[in-house]
């Protein structure tokens, strides 16, 4: 991708714009790297911002109508006669409807499709639970061959989308947060699909956040600093393949340590990561901070962030109080 | 439409060799047992495909050069691996393997392009998506002798992903896609009548936008004219092959215990001796 694209000025561009309208500035970037790329959407170009993408590149982007099943099933085809592939639509449809499709095709038969699920977490909080996805991590997590990355904000969008193209397997990327996504690099950085990385390096409490919970967490760690806290702060971005050795480090030096993420707190990043802490002799504890298999009445994305405890506030509260009790 | 006799004879002949190959899996499976009734239903519709149809060579560098296949309905696998070792891609010993431990060869088909299976299918209601990818990519290609063939089952027609797959491939003008439809008017645990009504296939996939066609499935001429049949209109076409289950030994033919079930010994021979010597 042509340097140019991740300027000061375009990082800005992506934070105001939000995650999905990224995803459809990067894919007119994309195609350029990609000249066979096929983008499929199951009636969602607009939401996924690819508007311009179909208008430019009609020959790249079929869509298949409101039909996700069909959708991977086309997604795999086209991958198996050498197309690179990236299929979108709204996270639970991108992942639950279509499960069964991503097993066989995907995972059982090891096809490399880049799919990217729109909008999941809690952003749309006010339409219900139909729209949020809080499950898609878990579900997706136990199907074999799938990488699975969450984000930490716009630019990492684009690296993600990157990566999972030049993989051998098939990625899920999931998008959280709306516009005015909260940036956490402001310069180009080295991405790559299970390597998490290091954000603030601190002492006893290690916290691994993925999607918008990463940047919650570093204005957390400005309220934690003032009560003589500093945790360290590890960006989490891939869920699958987990970054083991990062686990295992943070198991040696660390008192407690906290999980962030925007799902369910089964099934996902903080599950992944007891996984991992649960083999080793010596035992940490675990703050487990997400939703609390729940579905819970509605409200702005503010609104349920704050139901959950995954705002800034709440998460310094959270690991002040369980750092104090051990 | 000229059809060479020749063809005919010969799509006959693997037809009879095929279903030996079905019933010979199937014994040896013993215990396990295995989907006889609809692998001997297709065994003249995959016998045109593979003996004479279909642009399939052993040489692995066509492997991108091939028409592809799908058996959607996945479990009538015998059929396939039967029809692969007449093609010479499975060897004889391998085919002994089915269903055994470490075997390549399962209870529905799993991916080896090296062997010819083009997919894992079995989940019904899955293939004709795959194919409908297929097509696209063809025509992406500019390949435009390649063609895509899918066998669908009466009983996959339940599942809702068949309907948004038969929405899309006209949708897309896939003139290079062909369904059959294996119509034996049964599914797992009693007729399509009894577990849920599809009356009126033909006209319902006529109404998405196919060239749809109604034929006798073990009637080779009709299969071989209706599949060489080039319409010109950009559609894809739909064949809708009447058969029977378990078709070609008595005791099998339209008995739904054969959907699942061992083959002994003794009717392993019986099912040899009245399919005649060769």
């Amino acid at each position: 991708m042509n340097k140019n694209f991740f300027k000061d000025s375009n990082l800005k561009t992506f934070s105001r714009i939000g995650s999905r309208a990224t995803f459809g500035m990067a894919s007119l970037e994309l195609i350029k790297d990609y000249p066979n790329l096929n983008i499929i959407t199951a009636d969602v170009s607009t939401s996924a911002g690819l508007d311009k993408f179909k208008k430019n590149y009609p020959e790249n982007y079929i869509d298949v109508g409101i039909a996700e099943q069909n959708m991977i099933g086309i997604a795999t085809g086209l991958a198996n006669e050498g197309f690179p592939v990236i299929t979108t639509t709204f996270a639970p449809f991108q992942t639950m409807r279509c499960c069964e499709q991503i097993k066989v095709n995907l995972g059982y038969m090891k096809k490399n499709v880049t799919m990217v699920g729109l909008a999941s977490g809690l952003v749309l909080g006010t339409l219900g639970y139909t729209h949020c996805c809080i499950e898609d991590i878990g579900v997706l997590r136990s199907i074999p061959n799938i990488n699975i990355i969450s984000p930490a904000d716009c630019f990492e969008t684009i690296k993600a989308v990157q990566s999972s193209l030049e993989n051998k397997l098939s990625t899920y990327i999931r998008l959280t947060g709306g516009a005015n996504n909260q940036q956490v690099y402001f310069k180009d950085y080295k991405f790559q699909i299970g390597k998490s990385i290091l954000i603030n390096k601190g002492k006893n409490v290690t916290i691994f956040a993925n999607g918008t919970m990463v940047h919650e967490s570093l204005i957390a760690l400005k309220i934690l600093k003032k009560k003589n806290i500093n945790p360290t702060i590890i960006n989490m971005h891939t869920i699958k393949p987990i970054d083991e050795k990062a686990i295992l480090l943070a198991c040696k030096n660390s008192k407690l340590i906290v999980t962030i993420e925007e799902h369910n707190v089964i099934g996902g990043l903080g599950s992944a990561v007891a996984e991992i802490i649960s083999r080793q002799k010596k035992q940490v504890k675990q703050l487990f901070i997400g939703i609390n298999d729940e579905y819970s009445k509605g409200g702005t994305y503010d609104d349920l962030k704050e139901k959950f405890g995954l705002n800034f506030k709440k998460i310094a509260l959270k690991i002040r109080k369980s750092y104090e009790q051990l | 439409m000229d059809i060479n006799l020749t063809d005919i004879e010969k799509v006959k002949k693997f037809s009879k060799n095929l279903r030996k190959k079905i019933l010979l899996m199937a014994y040896t499976a013993g215990s396990s047992a295995a989907h006889i009734g609809g692998a001997l239903s297709i065994a003249e519709i995959m016998s045109v495909l593979y003996g004479a149809l279909m642009n399939f060579k052993k040489n692995p560098k066509e492997i991108d050069a091939r028409d592809r296949f799908i058996l959607s309905k996945g479990h009538a696998c015998l059929a396939l691996y039967g029809s692969l070792n007449l093609k010479g891609m499975i060897s004889d010993e391998e085919l002994l393997t089915f269903e055994k431990k470490d075997s390549s060869l399962l209870g529905h088909p799993v991916i080896s392009q090296e062997k010819g299976i083009e997919f894992s299918n079995g989940s019904l209601g899955m293939g004709l998506s795959l194919g409908i990818g297929t097509a696209i990519g063809f025509k992406k290609k500019n390949e435009i002798k390649r063609k895509v063939y899918v066998i669908i089952g009466d009983g996959e027609c339940n599942e809702g992903s068949i309907w948004e797959s038969a929405m899309a491939a006209p949708n897309f003008n896939l003139d290079n896609i062909v369904v059959i439809l294996d119509k034996n008017n049964f599914q797992q645990t009693g007729t399509n009548n009894e577990i849920m009504r599809n009356d009126s296939l033909k006209s319902k996939w006529e109404n998405f936008g196919w060239n749809c066609y109604e034929i006798d499935g073990h009637d080779v001429n009709q299969l071989l004219k209706v599949l060489k049949l080039n319409e010109n209109n950009n559609k894809p076409k739909f064949v809708l092959a009447n058969t029977i289950k378990g078709k070609g030994i008595d005791f099998t033919e339209n008995d739904n215990k054969w959907h699942h079930t061992i083959l002994t010994k003794s009717m392993y021979e019986e099912a040899l001796k009245q399919l005649g010597d060769e």
